[in-house]
């Protein structure tokens, strides 16, 4: 039996990986820990002191915790949606390289999603081990907690793909990290509730996939009640991926089929 | 006779309005070392690729392998081998690891990935650097890792796309060594260059293309007795003496052609036209008298030279 084509590709990413991973392990693993440690231990204990039982009588880190875990699963996703996919098409030209082979666009484009499912996957288990190691909570709630992250990371790779496919120079990817990635990082949720942002831009952090995937993990590791329906959440999160893979397949022909 | 390995008919490639492939008819059949020749622009690249079944065609008919490309794309990838005009190898990694991952895209198992990629390391004279990464490689050894790559599954067909364009003479000479031995064993060649004499080099039958369609084709021997005579006297001026007009030629060669800083003379009586010449000795920097080759060829064809 032959291996199904996205497969192939995954292999490819994970050779490829397998050389290049030390270079990304600060920002993929470090970076989101030390984030942990400096606010939710260090600016958290601030918080705590100043606001007694404030957060629903839960630390600062506590509350933290679960938010950056889906954060830092679509700033990967992210990652793996912008600097990979402008690298496949201009940096190293790996795709065209690809696609004189038997494997397909739709093929390429899977198959590069399930590796950046894979990288989010990695990212988002050692994190939620580093969570459960600072006791926040138990082990197992922090794992069940990968499952938001690891949808938004792909909710995020999805449509940033389809995004690069567009683009010439890779200006318009600090744009997007600039005016997209880093805002969305910043005041979904993760940080303080989005009741704290000024009424009019609440309806536009409920639209963001993030807000979605924070809700979700903090319903799971510290049972604070969603204020939309999970399964809503969980819809609305396998909708980009769905609306974005197909976007990222559309994008890609354009580009390289000529 | 055997069905022909590519056949093309009125096959057409268009960009918008643009034409780059103007419903060009060609045969090219198994064992065969096949070539498109031209200039910059020609449409060679263009065609390359429809035929690897990675570009649609606009109009016309194309079998490949005995299979239609816009139904049977993956099919026929799998059985072609394909060096672009640009190397596209992952810089990143190493010469073996380009190569692994490249068989596992036509899912060759791993034990035979392996046992091939001694063969072509041996094949691409590159054993030595089997560990260093591809950045660290020359453009020549560049090169050839493009051609074992193209070669990792074993194709029936490999498409050459400028295989020596940048390289120096010595290692264009041991690429076409290399490329010898392919068709030795049997495997069928497409190649397109803009170098006459790798198409005289490589080529059995090629075809010349101009702006998108073909304008002559032929073994490189049959074209030369067609389109030119068998020598050329070429004549050089001093740099303030002009070059005159056509007329002050005539009679001395069958064809004149003039070029801005040379006049061709094609004769086939070589010591007639050189008797001539030798009165103009005292205008003339120097002359001298060569076998005709496929630029000639091109330049009767086209008025223009094939490099610019
Ligand atoms: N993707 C594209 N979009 C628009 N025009 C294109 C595209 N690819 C090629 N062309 C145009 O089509 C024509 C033929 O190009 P092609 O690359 O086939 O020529 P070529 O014979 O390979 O030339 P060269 O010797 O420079 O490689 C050129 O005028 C080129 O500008
Ligand atoms: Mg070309």
């Amino acid at each position: 039996m032959s291996t199904p084509l996205p497969l192939r590709v995954f292999e490819g990413e994970a050779r490829v990986y397998r050389r290049v991973w030390r270079g990304s392990v600060v920002t993929s693993f470090l970076n989101p820990i030390l984030y942990l440690l400096a606010m939710g231990v260090g600016l958290g204990t601030l918080v705590d002191r100043n606001a007694p039982g404030g957060l629903e009588g839960i630390s600062y880190l506590a509350f933290l915790a679960p938010g950056l875990l889906a954060a830092t699963a679509m700033q990967t996703g992210a990652g793996e949606g912008a600097w990979k996919v402008m690298a496949g098409f201009k940096w190293r030209q790996t795709y065209q390289a690809i696609l004189a082979t038997p494997v397909s666009i739709e093929s390429l484009v899977y198959g590069h999603l399930l590796w950046s499912a894979a990288r989010v996957l990695l990212v988002s288990v050692v994190f939620a081990t580093v969570m459960a190691a600072f006791e926040v909570t138990p082990i197992g709630p922090a794992l069940l907690a990968v499952g938001p992250a690891l949808l938004v990371g792909v909710a995020t790779v999805a449509p940033v793909t389809a995004y690069t496919a567009r683009l010439e120079r890779d200006t318009g990817l600090s744009n997007l990290f600039r005016f997209g990635i880093v805002p969305m990082f910043l005041f979904s949720g993760t940080f303080f509730p989005i009741s704290q942002l000024p009424g009019f831009l609440q309806p536009v952090a409920n639209a963001v996939p993030l807000y979605h995937a924070v809700a979700l993990d903090r319903w799971i590791v510290l049972g604070i009640t969603p204020r939309v329906a999970p399964a809503v959440s969980v819809l609305y999160l396998v909708a980009w991926i769905v609306g974005g893979s197909a976007l990222a397949v559309v994008a890609f022909r354009r580009r390289l089929v000529r | 006779m055997s069905a022909p390995l590519v056949e093309a008919h009125r096959l057409t490639k268009r960009f918008g309005d643009f034409v780059a492939v103007d419903g060009i008819d060609f045969t090219i059949s198994a064992g065969e070392a096949f070539g498109f020749l031209g200039p910059n622009g020609a449409g060679k690249t263009s065609t390359m690729k429809m035929i690897a079944a990675v570009s649609p065609l606009s109009d016309g008919s194309l079998t490949v392998l005995g299979e239609d490309p816009r139904r049977d794309g993956p099919a026929i990838r799998s059985r072609l081998g394909v060096v672009p005009q640009e190397d596209n190898l992952d810089m990143e990694l190493t010469v073996t690891e380009n190569l692994y991952i490249y068989g596992r895209y036509f899912d060759l198992p791993r034990s035979v990935i392996r046992d091939r990629i001694e063969e072509l390391l041996d094949f691409a004279q590159l054993t030595d650097k089997r560990d260093a990464t591809v950045d660290s490689l020359s453009g020549g050894m560049k090169r050839r890792l493009t051609i074992a790559r193209g070669l990792v599954n074993d194709p029936e067909l490999l498409l050459l796309d400028e295989p020596t364009t940048g390289l120096d003479p010595q290692a264009r000479h041991a690429l076409w060594d290399r490329l010898y031995r392919l068709k030795q064993r049997g495997v069928t060649l497409i190649i397109t260059t803009h170098y006459m004499d790798e198409a005289e080099q490589l080529c059995d039958r090629l075809v010349v293309m101009d702006r998108g369609r073909i304008v002559a084709e032929g073994s490189p021997r049959q074209l030369i007795e067609r389109y030119s005579t068998p020598e050329v006297v070429e004549l050089r001026f001093r740099p303030d003496v002009p070059i005159g007009d056509e007329a002050r030629y005539a009679g001395m060669a069958q064809r004149v052609e003039m070029l801005p800083d040379r006049v061709l003379l094609y004769t086939g009586d070589t010591d007639a036209t050189v008797a001539k010449v030798e009165t103009m000795e005292n205008v003339l920097d120097s002359f001298l008298v060569r076998r005709a080759t496929l630029e000639d060829v091109f330049l009767h064809l086209t008025g223009r030279r094939l490099v610019e």
